[in-house]
This record gives structure tokens, C-alpha cells and sequence, in this order.
């Protein structure tokens, strides 16, 4: 490959943004992944213990299992319902509750002769992301109240050691500072691949990447150009997600630098980029090329440390992740926005994505020429 | 006009945004014979030809057909069986990977035919057009003829009362074309009350019909029959009558075009091809084709569409490498890497190439600067080609609302901005209005003669064959013959180009231009010559026949495609061993280290009692408060432990020393989880400790016994392998049946549901249903990978579950359905259904949180979200042992989106072109 020519790369950049700005559906669902998405994945989920559905079966009807049931309240809880025993199993199989306490009867009554009643918690063990944590917190909630009702106070538990654990990052572990910066990350990934993929397939189908091909241009020109000018639009996008949307309207505080961010931002557009050209030399047609890009993304989306924890995975899907730019970026992402971190901690991943992504650049360059020629309509 | 109409217009207008199609047209067409529309491409012939079959909708004014109002929604339903309508295009509504068999056995099921009488009928159309021996040849293999053929067909398979043909021969063989006509005639023949309507640009086909309408601008300018436009004009050929109908200003300089002859000054050749070669898998097509062109001679390539001139001129560019031989410019070997060739070269497209959202000026520019023309030199550049080519009035212009004798001339202004010594022009003036073809040829040969400009070009047009200096006859791939025009027709000794070229091609293909006329004799007439047509019924409202016609034809389509069934099918498969392994809520494997300020036995001995825990794996300890600072920003640890100086020291004085903890919060669920780990490991820590010193347990108030139901050994592959299946289920089949209805729309063969007694539910059901089946069997290759795989196993009823799975898939191809149903580009179907379905499928429907726990818009797009219930169903047969009698309820909440997702897909596609 000779040299190549950086006004062609942005004279074709320009052409790319023209055929953006006329196509009026896609913008909007341009503004719409950054803006309404962002706000609806952050106020809407979260992995925290949040309203979760609670049942008591109170078979004592004494002052202390009313004081129980009264300490279990939103936001962790919603305010528990009195079921019978025997509607338990039922309940639970249907989904109604995520936890079920069973209150025996005389409980009070032992609990002040000191006898350690024994209480049962029924936990819906399908809920994986709440049973754990909703289970310990009843457990906590439940010992507080009945010592509270034995001596009268709030009891400090007497312990040789005291532990103080603070989260850092995020003190109060909110999951809307997680979910919106999640989405606009998600999102980042999804319009790139589909947009520089599909506009790759749609020109191939079009006769127009032929044309440009019997032009002194380069394919590496011809690619530059299609990911400069997509790379920007989905920068916007993501520099308003995050500055108006996160910081403004969701009151997200940003722990580092927005610049650095939308910096390393700009290596993740080419890296992903490049992976919505490769699939478009892949694909022959645009419902290939549709199918190909949700078998990508779900897992890009899934497995990268957006939606559980990478440590937590088999090696080899952690090996496998390695391979994609998403799991440097995500990484890199949560570095410098929760915990500003700058770039004295981040550069392995920045340079890990970028080879990543030259990587796939590379692959889908030197498929390039062949792939235009063997299009099927 | 002595005979009734077939069709009668009145006041039609008809326009697509600010351009007039049709301006308040009034005129009948008279039934019983060949009824033809001539004029240039883009004057309204075709919007004509749509609103009169009914598949465009009426804007304003009056269409009466067959004696009734085709606006009339019931009158079309009662007509369309009576009318036949081939779209212009080479096989526009035809399904390219289905056979010839398969797609005229198609349209007889649309139109309700058993499968002995279709057999029959497909029997005697096929042996009558000759297509029988081609009877299994997929569709996009076929010749430009034979695809016409194939569409008249199709179009004749229920004897239509009213067939209308959108310049059928466009693009076609002279061979194949007489051939057309003469089927045509030998139809008529068997049908003489048949009305046919025919737009064409060859004004020689006209000359053969009975009747003729001259259009221009969307206006009619003269009816009659040839003769008598010929007659009233005064002009001897069809051509010369229809220029004198011309408003006077469109006539123009119109005048003859005179090509001087060329001189031979030749100093070497343009173009040396040498025994050029090209194979796709088992199909050459270019065999062997060798030429040489000098510089400054207009080369000519006359052939069929299909006939490997496209792929001849792509090899010349070198856009193809050839499979073998050689291609030479300028005596340079072609080479894809070498710029500088490609600098001397001017390449035209067959199909227009330009960017449509750019405006005249913008493309000219935008090429200028790619061939890097100084900034002096570019201005006037441009300037003198406006100024030539008669771009002036259209600068401003989007170039994708040109006419398309303007845009034709843009390419070629395009292609000639940086002075080439070589145009390559595929097929320039495909669809082009005579007028229009002679001022472009004007240009052509003006950069022939003036500037010596070598100039190669691929036609069917014969006139323009005729103005070439020498030409190539091409077909099937080989060059039948190279001579000058008059060198050739002296040759075959006829006195025509169009003769000696068929000639040539009898020859090489040992068919006689007769053959396609059939003897009908012994054949019994469908229908009585005389009288008007039988009544037809109105077709029923709803026929499963159709409905299946599609769900076959859809079902061979996909099973055609194999990459795609095999990405949807093994596709799952991988997806649920990738996410159902690695989407773990499993918190193990946390990194923490110690910041250990005391190093005494005790310290170490906290510390150590955290590293033992299955949940942690320590890292090397921390040095100072920056480190941790440090390591906590970076992620390496997620867990630090602060153990204070004196912490030894105090604790045994029973000071109770404090051990700080910090969690890394970025990820909310993490930290939790953290910390709950964190506090029981500190509890059983001070409890043995307790224990160890004084030797009983310390006293613990109440008991809790945690009872973690449903999954005992609380693994997160138990909860997320059965949820993994809904998600991929709804993914998946969305994504796949979200192209259906667009890809046809952008295609062309959703023409076959205007204008054809399909109903929108029969023809979107028959369309899903071989996606459901897809789906199901990708549900089952999915539920004995959870089972025996991952070693998840069904409790409950599996039975349950499969019907939910059949519910939900249903629902989710008919989501995808509705996504196809609106959206108008396969981009913007791609796009939606990815926002739509990614979103809410991920963290609204309960994969990963329940639905009860979100709130605002996530708890209600949860509730109303297909795979909320399927999740549920899943989790319950398959770990909670659940049936009928407990999941009754979930499976009725998915039946009720297939109900709510049909009506309104039906509701949003429209039977008509808008």
C-alpha cells in the first residue's frame, strides 16, 4: 500500500455526513439511542436491591412479628403482605414475592424467654441478582429489630473488631450513576457496527463503492473516510449522552475527565468501526449482514463487563472477550468516570483496544476489494 | 374508436412530492387489442400502467377498468384476478433463487389454483415460451429474455382479461425480442377478447400495434393508430412522428446526428483483451473474449442483458481480476493497485452511481477534488462542463431529482471531469428518450473526433450500435462476432444490423427465431372469441391456498439461503453456550489486597483469613494511601483492607481496634455483593475468634434459616440458561423476519402483493410461517443444549413450555414483521428493530432483575414486553417444576401480542403504492 491522500479521505468524509443528514429516520434514531434510551436504561433498571416484592406468613400476631414486618419498607422493599402458610408455595411459584419470612407462632414469646426461635426466609434463588443481597439484608434488618426489642436500644454488636466498609466511587452504590453511562456505551457499540456496516453493505448493493474503486482512490481511503464521518456523528452523540443527559439531567456525578473520555472514545469508534466493516465484507446481502450483527453485539453488549462482573466468567470467555475492543473500552470507561482514573492508568487498555481494532482494520482491508466484487442482491 | 374501453381515465394527476408524474390525463383505452404507450422514460407511462393495475393508489381523478372504479377497494378486489401486470424491470417481480418452475407454480396459487390444474397450465406455458427445457434453472440465472418470458408467465397463469406489460423488452436480445412479440401474438390469437397494454421505448415495436398513446410530461400529445399519427404529422418512421408531436420548444436543435469519419492516426491500442476469462463458481460468464481497441475509436458492445458485457468492462477497470487471460490499457496490464491508469480512465456505471443526496454542483465537485484537479484549474473545469453538457439550470439540484436523461448526462460530465484519454461506458443510455440518446451520443462523439478521447461502450440499442466504429456482438459470454456495422451486415448478407445480429445469434445458438410460436391448435380455447368476458367471482376473503403459496415460496427462499439459516440456527446455539456460560452472576475470582500498617501476627492473620475465602484472591499487598488509590482507579483490586497501626497491639488489650474497607462501587451490584461477602466473613471471623478465647459461641438472638428455593446450591447457570433461551429467541426471529417485507419493498416483488388476490393477512402469515418453524427447531437444538450441555434439567412440563415457545416465537417474528411493515429503507428496519428489541430484552423483561423491581417506563415497557412472560415460563418449567395448572396465566398474556402484533402489522402495510 502506497501513500495515501488525507483530502480524499475527507472529501468522502463530508459525502458520508451529507448522506447522514439526508436520511431523516435514522437521525432520529440516532438522537433518540443518546437522549430518551440513556434516560429510560438509567431510571428504569438497576441491579440493586430495589422494590423487591416480600410476603410474611405471621403465625404469632405479637407486637414483635408486627415490628418485623414493619422494619422491611421501600426503597430496598415494598411493604410486606400477610399470606397464609399454605399459600406459600404457590405464591413463590408464581413469581409474587421474592421473599417469604415465616414467623412462627410463640415466637415472641421465646424470643424474650431467650430461647433463639427459629425464623424461615424463603428465597426465590431464579432472582439471582437480588436473593443474595435482599437475603442479608432481611438478615440484618431481622437480628436489628429483635436485639432492639430485647434491650431496648439499638444495640452496637458487641465485637472485639469494628468494620467500616465504604464504597468508593460511588458511596451510596446508586445504580443510576451505572445503568445511564452503561447505555451510552451500549449505545456507542450498536450504531457504530450498524451504521458504518450497513452504509458499507448499502453502497455495495448500490453499484456506488464500484465506482469510487475505478476512481484513483484507495480502499484505505474509501474506509478512513466512512469511519471518520460516522465516528463523528456517534461522538456527538455520546459527548451529549454524556454531558447533558448523564451530567445535567440525570445529576450523574463524572469522577474524571470528559475530555480524556471522549479521547479514547475516538480509538473505540475506529475499533468499532472497523468491526462494522469487517461483518459488511463478511455478509452478501443486508439480511446477513442483520443477523451477523446481533450475533456480534448481544455478546459485545453482555460479556464485557457492562452487565456482570469479567472476573466472574470462565477463562476462556474472558479470553475470548479480550479479542474485541469492547471489553478494553468498558474497562477504560468505568476507569475514568467513576473512579478518575487519568491516562497514567488507563493507557494498556487504550493501546489493547486500538490493536484490537487495527486488527479487524486490517482483516476487513485486505477483504475489501473481494467483497465488493462478489455482492448478491 | 368504435370499441368499449377497456380502461378509462379522467382527470388523473398523479405526482411524487414536487415532481408531476401525470397532469389531469383524460383518455380511454380501447378494449380487445394491443394498446401502446410510447414516449421518453419518465413522462408518466409507467405511473399510467400502476394506477390502471391497481397497484399504485389514485391521487386525484377518476380510473375505470373492466367497468368498474379500481379505487373501489371491492371492485379491485373483484377485478384483480381478471388482470395481469408485469412491473418494468427484468424480472422485477420475480423471486430470483426460486426456479423457473417454482415461481410460475407461485402466482398459481395466488390465484387459488389446484395443483393439477396449475401443473397443467405451468406444462403448456413453459412448452409454449420454450422455457420447459430451464424448468428447474433458478431464476437470477436466467438471460434477459428468458426472464421476460419467465414474467409473461407468471403474468398469463390465470388467463387475464387485461394484461399489461411495462416495457417488457427493454434490455433485451433483438433474438429474444421478436421472439416476445410473436408469443404475444400467438396468445391473442388464442385469445382474441385479451386486452393487452404496453409502454415501450423501441419505437420499431410500436409500429406493430393497433393502438398508440404519444405522452410526454405526463400529458398525452397524440392517439391513434400508427398510421395515423404517422399520417397526421406527415413523417414516414414512428420516431420522426413522434418528435413532430413535441411541443415546440422540447423539439429543440433537434437534428440528425451527423458522426464524421474518424481518421486513423491511431499511434497504439486502448484497450488489448486477451482471451479474458470469468468464472463464479460453475458459471463463466465471460469466455474467452479478445479484442483490441484503438485510441480515438468508439468501440461498441451490443448484447443481452446476462450476456457478460458488465463483467467484460469490470475486468477492464479492474474492479474483477480475471479468473484467466489478460487485460491490457495502454499497454499496461491492468492492475487494481496502480493509480495512475485509473487516472486516464473515465468509468460510467450501468446503474446510476452517483451520490443522489448531492446536488449537481456538489458531485462534480466533490469528483474534481478526488481527482485531485488544482483549485485554478477546477472552477472553469466545472463551469465549462455546466456549460456543455446544458447542467446550468440544474446546479442546485439533488441529483436524485434529475430526470433521467439529465442524470445520464451528469454521470458522463462525471466521468469526464479529469480529462480522460478512456471512457468506459456501461449501458450509458439504458431507459433514455430518443431525443435525449441523440444529444448524448452528440457529446460521445464530439470527444471522439475533437479531443481523441477513446471511447468503449456497451449497448442494446441498435441505432447507436450503428453510430460505433466497430462493434462486438456479444452473448453468453462470447464474442460472436467483430467487425464495422456495415462489415458485419455484409457478412450475414442482410441489409439491417438488427437482421445480421440475429442471424448471428440463430447461429451460435442453433434456435430458430420460430420456435416460440406455438401451435394452440389442439389446445381447447380458455374463453369464447366473441362477447364480452365471463363475470368472474369475487375471490374469497381469506384462502389458505394463497396463504401457504407464500409460506412456500418463503420457505424455499430461506432454505436457499444457507448462510442465513445457518447464522440463525448455529448461530443460537453458540450465543447460548457463550452467554450461559459468561453472563454470571456468580461474584467469585475479586481481586482485593491489604494495606497492612501494623504487621503484626493478628494483622496477618485477618488478612489471611479473607484470602482464604473462595470468593477472593489476594494480590500483592499495598505499599502506602497512593497505591491504593492507585490500584482502586485502575480496577486491579475492587476490595482494599486498611488495617490500622496498632491494630495487634489494641486488640488484645481489647481496645476494639476498627478495619477499614474499601469497595469499589463503579458497579453497583458488585459492590454490594462486596460487601455482604465481606460482613458474613467478618462475623464468622470475630465469632470463632470469641469462641477460640472463651470456648462457647457467643449468644445469637434469633435464628434464620435462608431457604434458597428453586436452586439450591444458588448457581447463576440454573437462572440464566432458562433466560438465555427467551432472549435469543426474541432476538433472533426479530431481526430475521424484520428484513422480510422491506427487502421486498426495496426489490420490487412486493408488486406481486398489489396486484394479486392476496390479502396483507394471508400474505404476512404466510411469510411468518416459515420463520416460526425456523425458530422452533432452533428452540429445540437450544433446550438439549441447556440440558444435556449445561446440565440444566426441566423440571416441570416440557410440554408447557414448548407451547410458550411456539406463542412467543410467534410473537416475536410478527414484532419483527411489524418493524418490516413501516419502515421504508432495509437500514432503517435493521436499525429500529435493533433499539426496540436490544433494550428492553436486556434489562426490562427480567433477565436480570425481576420486573417488579424497575420502575417508570422499565416497569411498564416490562409488562408489556413478550419475553417478560416467556422468561417466566422458562424459569418456571425449568426450575421450579411448574405445568399448565401454574404458568396458564403467562401463556395467555403471550398469546394476546399475537393478536395485537398481526392486527397492526396488517393495519400499517398498504395494498397499494401510495
Amino acid at each position: 500500500m502506497g501513500g495515501f491522500s488525507l483530502s480524499n479521505i475527507f472529501r468522502l468524509g463530508l459525502k458520508e455526513l451529507r448522506s447522514l443528514a439526508a436520511d431523516k429516520v435514522l437521525l432520529g434514531l440516532i438522537v433518540w439511542a443518546f437522549s430518551g434510551a440513556i434516560y429510560e436504561a438509567a431510571t428504569g433498571s438497576s441491579q440493586q436491591l430495589n422494590n423487591a416484592p416480600v410476603a410474611i406468613v405471621d403465625e404469632d400476631n405479637s407486637p414483635l412479628s408486627a415490628r418485623l414486618a414493619g422494619a422491611l419498607y421501600p426503597p430496598y422493599f415494598r411493604r410486606p403482605e400477610l399470606i397464609g402458610l399454605e399459600q406459600v408455595d404457590d405464591a413463590m411459584n408464581r413469581n409474587l414475592y421474592s421473599f417469604v419470612l415465616v414467623i412462627p407462632s410463640h415466637f415472641q414469646h421465646d424470643v424474650s424467654a431467650g430461647r433463639r426461635p427459629e425464623i424461615q426466609l424463603n428465597i426465590d434463588a431464579t432472582v439471582i441478582s437480588q436473593a443474595f443481597i435482599g437475603a442479608s439484608y432481611i438478615n440484618n434488618i431481622a437480628s436489628g429489630e429483635v436485639g432492639e426489642f430485647l434491650t431496648g436500644r439499638r444495640a452496637e454488636e458487641d465485637t472485639p473488631i469494628r468494620l467500616t466498609a465504604r464504597a468508593r466511587f460511588n458511596p451510596n452504590l446508586t445504580g443510576l450513576w451505572f445503568g445511564g453511562v452503561m447505555e451510552a456505551i451500549n449505545n456507542v457499540t450498536m450504531l457504530t457496527i450498524i451504521l458504518v456496516g450497513a452504509a458499507f453493505i448499502r453502497e455495495r448493493e448500490h453499484g456506488t463503492i464500484e465506482h469510487l474503486l475505478v476512481m484513483p482512490l484507495r480502499p484505505f481511503e474509501i474506509m478512513m473516510a466512512k469511519i471518520w464521518a460516522n465516528g463523528l456523528a456517534v461522538l456527538i452523540g455520546v459527548a451529549f449522552a454524556l454531558l447533558v443527559m448523564v451530567k445535567q439531567v440525570l445529576q450523574v456525578p463524572i469522577a474524571g475527565s470528559v475530555g480524556l473520555f471522549l479521547a479514547a472514545a475516538v480509538f473505540y469508534l475506529f475499533s468499532a468501526a472497523s468491526i462494522g466493516i469487517f461483518l459488511g465484507t463478511l455478509a452478501r446481502s443486508m439480511p446477513q449482514l442483520g443477523l451477523l450483527i446481533i450475533i456480534t453485539i448481544v455478546p459485545l453488549q453482555l460479556l464485557s463487563g457492562g452487565v456482570t462482573p469479567q472476573e466472574s466468567m470462565p477463562a476462556a470467555i474472558q479470553n475470548i472477550m479480550a479479542a474485541t475492543p469492547t471489553t478494553y473500552f468498558v474497562r477504560l470507561a468505568q476507569g475514568i468516570l467513576y473512579r478518575g482514573a487519568g491516562l497514567d492508568v488507563i493507557w494498556p487498555d487504550l493501546l489493547g483496544m486500538t490493536a484490537v481494532g487495527a486488527c479487524f482494520f486490517t482483516i476487513a482491508l485486505i477483504r475489501f476489494r473481494k467483497a465488493v466484487t462478489q455482492t448478491q442482491v | 374508436m368504435d370499441r368499449p374501453p377497456v380502461a378509462r381515465l379522467s382527470g388523473v394527476s398523479h405526482r411524487y412530492g414536487a415532481v408531476v408524474a401525470l397532469d389531469a390525463v383524460d383518455i380511454a383505452l380501447p378494449a380487445g387489442c394491443m394498446v401502446g404507450l410510447i414516449g421518453p422514460d419518465g413522462v408518466g407511462k409507467s405511473s399510467l400502467l400502476a394506477l390502471v393495475s391497481g397497484a399504485r393508489q389514485i391521487q386525484v381523478g377518476q380510473v375505470e377498468v373492466l367497468g368498474g372504479d379500481i379505487g373501489d377497494r371491492h371492485f379491485r378486489a373483484t377485478a384483480q384476478p381478471r388482470i395481469a401486470y408485469m412491473p418494468q424491470g427484468l424480472g422485477k417481480n420475480l423471486y430470483p433463487t426460486l426456479s423457473v418452475f417454482e415461481n410460475v407454480d407461485f402466482f398459481g396459487r395466488l390465484f387459488g389454483q389446484g395443483k393439477r390444474e396449475r401443473e397443467r397450465r405451468i406444462d403448456e406455458l413453459l412448452t409454449s415460451t420454450g422455457l420447459l427445457p430451464f424448468k428447474d434453472r433458478p431464476a437470477a440465472k436466467l438471460s434477459g429474455g428468458m426472464k421476460q418470458k419467465l414474467g409473461l408467465c407468471c403474468a398469463l397463469i390465470h388467463d387475464p382479461d387485461l394484461l399489461i406489460l411495462d416495457e417488457p423488452t427493454t434490455g433485451v436480445d433483438p433474438l429474444s425480442r421478436r421472439q416476445f412479440w410473436e408469443l404475444i401474438d400467438s396468445i391473442r390469437a388464442r385469445r382474441p377478447g385479451m386486452s393487452v397494454l404496453v409502454a415501450t421505448a423501441y419505437m420499431e415495436e410500436a409500429e406493430r400495434f393497433d393502438w398508440l398513446v404519444a405522452m410526454v410530461d405526463g400529458k398525452v400529445i397524440g392517439t391513434g393508430t400508427p398510421a395515423e399519427l404517422r399520417e397526421r404529422t406527415g413523417q414516414p418512421t414512428l420516431d420522426g412522428a413522434f418528435i413532430q408531436l413535441l411541443p415546440e420548444e422540447q423539439q429543440r436543435a433537434h437534428q440528425e446526428l451527423i458522426i464524421p469519419p474518424r481518421v486513423d492516426s491511431s499511434p497504439g491500442y486502448a484497450i488489448e483483451a486477451d482471451r479474458l476469462t470469468q468464472r463464479f463458481g460453475d458459471f463463466v460468464a465471460v469466455d474467452g473474449v479478445s479484442f483490441q481497441i484503438d485510441e480515438g475509436e468508439i468501440f461498441g458492445f451490443l448484447g443481452s442483458n446476462g450476456c457478460g458485457k458488465t463483467t467484460t468492462m469490470k475486468m477492464l477497470t479492474g474492479l474483477l481480476p480475471p479468473t484467466e487471460g489478460t487485460a491490457k490499457l495502454f499497454g499496461k496490464t491492468v492492475d487494481a493497485r496502480d493509480l495512475e491508469t485509473r487516472k486516464q480512465v473515465g468509468y460510467m456505471s450501468q446503474s446510476f452511481s452517483l451520490y443522489g443526496e448531492l446536488s449537481v454542483a456538489a458531485n462534480l465537485d466533490l469528483h474534481a477534488r478526488l481527482f485531485h484537479l488544482p483549485d485554478a484549474r477546477r472552477g472553469p473545469r466545472i463551469a465549462e462542463l455546466m456549460e456543455r453538457f446544458g447542467l446550468e439550470p440544474y446546479a442546485d439540484k439533488a441529483a436524485a431529482d434529475l430526470p433521467l436523461g439529465i442524470r445520464q448526462r451528469l454521470s458522463l460530465a462525471v466521468a469526464v471531469v479529469h480529462e480522460p484519454k478512456l471512457l468506459i461506458l456501461d449501458e450509458p443510455t439504458s431507459g433514455v428518450d430518443p431525443v435525449a440518446r441523440d444529444e448524448f451520443w452528440a457529446l460521445l462523439v464530439e470527444l471522439s473526433r475533437e479531443q481523441g478521447v477513446t471511447i468503449f461502450i456497451s449497448t442494446h440499442f441498435m441505432n447507436e450500435a450503428e453510430r460505433c466504429d466497430r462493434i462486438s456482438l456479444m452473448h453468453a459470454g462470447k464474442v460472436l462476432a467483430s467487425d464495422t456495422p456495415a462489415g458485419l451486415c455484409a457478412a450475414r448478407g442482410e441489409a439491417t444490423l438488427e437482421a445480421a445480429f440475429i442471424s448471428y445469434l440463430e447461429e451460435a445458438t442453433g434456435v430458430s427465431g420460430q420456435l416460440a410460436t406455438v401451435n394452440w391448435e389442439n389446445e381447447p380455447k380458455m374463453k369464447s372469441a366473441e362477447g364480452p368476458p365471463l363475470p368472474v367471482a369475487r375471490p374469497a376473503a381469506f384462502s389458505l391456498r394463497r396463504l401457504l403459496g407464500y409460506a412456500y415460496r418463503e420457505a424455499l427462499e430461506l432454505r436457499r439461503d444457507g448462510i442465513r439459516l445457518a447464522f440463525a440456527l448455529l448461530g443460537s446455539v453458540v450465543m447460548m453456550f457463550v452467554l450461559g456460560h459468561g453472563l454470571s452472576f456468580d461474584v467469585e475470582g475479586l481481586r482485593f489486597a491489604a494495606l497492612d500498617r501494623d504487621q503484626t501476627p493478628e494483622s496477618r492473620d485477618y488478612i489471611a483469613n479473607v484470602a482464604g475465602s473462595r470468593y477472593f484472591v489476594e494480590r500483592p499487598a499495598l505499599a502506602d494511601d497512593a497505591d491504593l488509590d492507585r490500584r482502586m482507579k485502575s480496577g486491579e483490586v475492587s476490595l482494599a483492607i486498611d488495617i490500622p497501626e496498632g491494630y495487634g497491639r489494641d486488640l488484645r488489650r481489647g481496645r476494639k481496634p476498627e478495619v477499614g474497607v474499601w469497595v469499589d462501587g463503579a458497579m453497583p451490584y458488585r459492590g454490594e455483593t462486596i460487601r455482604g461477602y465481606m460482613d458474613g466473613l467478618h462475623r464468622d471471623y470475630v465469632r470463632q475468634m470469641l469462641r477460640e478465647a472463651t470456648g462457647n459461641t457467643p449468644a445469637k438472638v434469633l435464628e434464620i434459616e435462608s431457604r434458597y428455593r428453586y436452586n439450591q446450591d444458588f448457581k447463576s447457570v440454573y437462572a440464566m440458561v432458562p433466560a438465555v433461551i427467551p432472549l435469543l429467541l426474541l432476538l433472533i426471529p426479530a431481526i430475521l423476519m424484520a428484513l422480510g417485507v422491506v427487502r421486498e419493498k426495496e426489490l420490487g416483488s412486493i408488486t406481486n402483493l398489489y396486484v394479486t388476490p392476496v390479502t396483507r393477512l394471508e400474505f404476512l402469515i404466510g411469510k411468518q410461517l416459515p420463520y416460526i418453524a425456523v425458530c422452533m427447531a432452533s428452540y429445540l437444538l437450544m433446550m438439549g443444549e441447556a440440558v444435556f450441555v449445561f446440565g440444566v434439567p426441566v423440571k416441570g412440563s416440557f410440554a408447557a413450555m414448548t407451547l410458550g415457545a411456539l406463542l412467543y416465537v410467534t410473537a416475536t417474528t410478527g414484532l419483527g414483521l411489524l418493524m418490516s411493515t413501516f419502515t421504508k429503507t432495509q437500514i432503517a428496519a435493521l436499525f429500529g428493530t435493533a433499539i426496540v428489541t436490544m433494550l428492553p430484552t436486556i434489562q426490562f423483561s427480567g433477565l436480570t432483575t425481576p420486573v417488579e423491581a424497575l420502575e417508570g417506563a422499565g416497569y411498564w415497557i416490562g409488562q408489556g414486553y413478550p419475553a417478560t412472560y416467556f422468561i417466566l415460563i422458562c424459569r418456571g418449567a425449568f426450575t421450579k417444576g411448574l405445568g399448565f395448572a401454574d404458568l396458564w396465566q403467562s401463556l395467555l398474556a403471550l398469546a394476546a401480542f399475537i393478536p395485537l402484533l398481526t392486527v397492526a402489522s396488517v393495519a400499517l402495510l398498504k395494498k397499494q403504492e401510495s
